[in-house]
C-alpha cells in the first residue's frame, strides 16, 4: 500500500521530519539522522563567522542536499518582516529552494509562537512563490486561517518547544486534523516515542522533532525508536482501533470445550 | 573603504571593491552562501557585477543545525 506523505505535490516515504540542531558534532547529526530515515531535515540561517577556518566542514557537507530535502526555517525570528527576510535568503542560499519552515515568535521564555506575525509572514511568502510549511498555536481557528492563506501545511505545537512535555491537547490537534484539507504535522513537544505514536494515532500527517533525539542520552538509538513509534503510530491510525469499553462480556478464548 | 559585514566593521583594501572579490577575500568562494547588501540579497549570479561603495552593510549567512 502507497501510504506517503505528500508535501506541496512531493511525495515522501517517511512521515518523521527531524531538526539537525543540538546534536555533539556533525557526525552524530548525521547518524542520528540516518536513523531516523527522515527525509526532510530543517536547518537555520544563521551569519557565516568571519575568520572561520575555510576548510572546515560545513552542515551541507555532512547532509547533502542531493540526499535530503532542507526545511530552512526562521527560529529566532520574532517579525513577519525578520521571518520574510531570513526565508528569502534561504531561497537564495539553496538554489531557488520553495519548501519552508515559517515559525514567528513571541515571547524567548517559552517560544510561544506569535500567530499575527506568523499570519502576516505566511501571507507574503505565499505570495512570493514559497512552499509554507507554517508553526503555529494548536488554535483550530488560526490552524484554518493558514491553510486558506494557501500554506502547505499546518504545524500546531503538541507542547513548547524543547520542552518534552508530549501532548498536551489532543482535543484541539483532533479539531485541527478534521478541518483541514492539508497536511497537519505536530511540530514541537514531542519528549519520547509514545508521544510521537499518539500524535500519528490523533490522524498527524507526521511529526517533526528535534531535542526529543538530540537530548535523549543515546540520540541514536532514540531516532530509532521515532522511526518506529511514527510507524507504529501510522499503521495503528489507518487500521482503526477497537471501541473503548470498560469490559467486555466477549471473552478472546471460545466458551466450548472446556473440561469442566 | 570601510563596510560592515554581519555587524562587524572590515576595513577592506581598494581592490576589494565588488561582491565577488570580497567573497574571494574573506576566503568564502566555493562556500554555500548567500548574500545580503543594504538589505537587497545579490544574487550569485551577480556578485562580479555589483560593486561595494564605502558604509555597505552585508549579510552573509549560510545553513547550520536548527530544529
Amino acid at each position: 500500500m502507497n501510504d506517503d506523505l505528500v508535501i506541496a505535490g512531493k511525495s515522501y516515504a517517511s512521515r518523521l521530519l527531524v531538526g539537525t540542531g543540538k546534536y555533539q558534532d556533525f557526525q552524530q547529526t548525521r547518524a542520528a539522522i540516518d536513523a531516523s530515515g527522515a527525509e526532510i531535515v530543517t536547518v537555520a540561517i544563521r551569519r557565516t563567522n568571519i575568520g572561520q577556518d575555510a576548510n572546515s566542514p560545513s552542515l551541507l557537507d555532512v547532509l547533502p542536499p542531493s540526499k535530503y530535502t532542507y526545511l530552512p526555517n526562521t527560529a529566532g525570528c520574532y517579525s513577519a518582516e525578520d521571518a520574510v527576510r531570513t526565508l528569502r535568503l534561504a531561497r537564495e542560499l539553496l538554489d531557488d529552494h520553495r519548501l519552508v519552515k515559517l515559525e514567528v515568535l513571541g515571547d524567548p521564555n517559552t517560544l510561544y509562537p506569535n500567530v499575527i506575525e506568523t499570519i502576516a509572514a505566511a501571507k507574503t511568502l505565499v505570495k512570493e512563490g514559497f512552499d509554507v510549511m507554517v508553526y503555529t498555536s494548536d488554535d483550530p481557528i488560526i490552524a484554518k486561517q493558514l491553510e486558506d492563506i494557501g500554506c502547505v501545511a499546518v504545524m500546531p505545537l503538541a507542547s513548547l518547544i524543547g520542552s518534552g512535555m508530549g501532548i498536551l491537547n489532543p482535543w484541539n490537534l483532533q479539531i485541527i486534523i478534521e478541518n483541514a484539507h492539508i497536511p497537519v504535522l505536530v511540530d514541537a513537544g514531542v519528549g519520547c516515542a509514545s508521544d510521537a505514536a499518539i500524535a500519528m494515532e490523533l490522524g498527524c500527517a507526521g511529526v517533526l522533532m528535534n531535542t526529543a533525539i538530540a537530548a535523549a542520552r543515546d540520540p541514536i538509538l532514540m531516532a530509532g525508536a521515532m522511526r518506529k513509534a511514527i510507524e507504529a503510530g501510522r499503521e495503528s491510525y489507518l487500521a482503526g482501533r477497537m471501541a473503548k469499553k470498560l469490559y467486555s462480556a466477549s471473552p478472546s478464548s471460545p466458551t466450548q470445550g472446556m473440561i469442566a | 573603504m570601510e563596510i560592515t559585514v554581519n555587524g562587524t566593521p572590515m576595513q577592506l583594501p581598494i581592490s576589494v571593491n565588488s561582491v565577488l572579490l570580497l567573497v574571494e577575500h574573506m576566503q568564502l568562494v566555493g562556500k554555500r552562501i548567500a548574500i545580503e547588501r543594504n538589505g537587497e540579497i545579490v544574487p550569485r549570479s551577480q556578485f562580479a557585477a555589483v560593486a561595494l561603495s564605502a558604509g555597505d552593510r552585508l549579510e552573509i549567512v549560510g545553513a547550520v543545525g536548527g530544529g
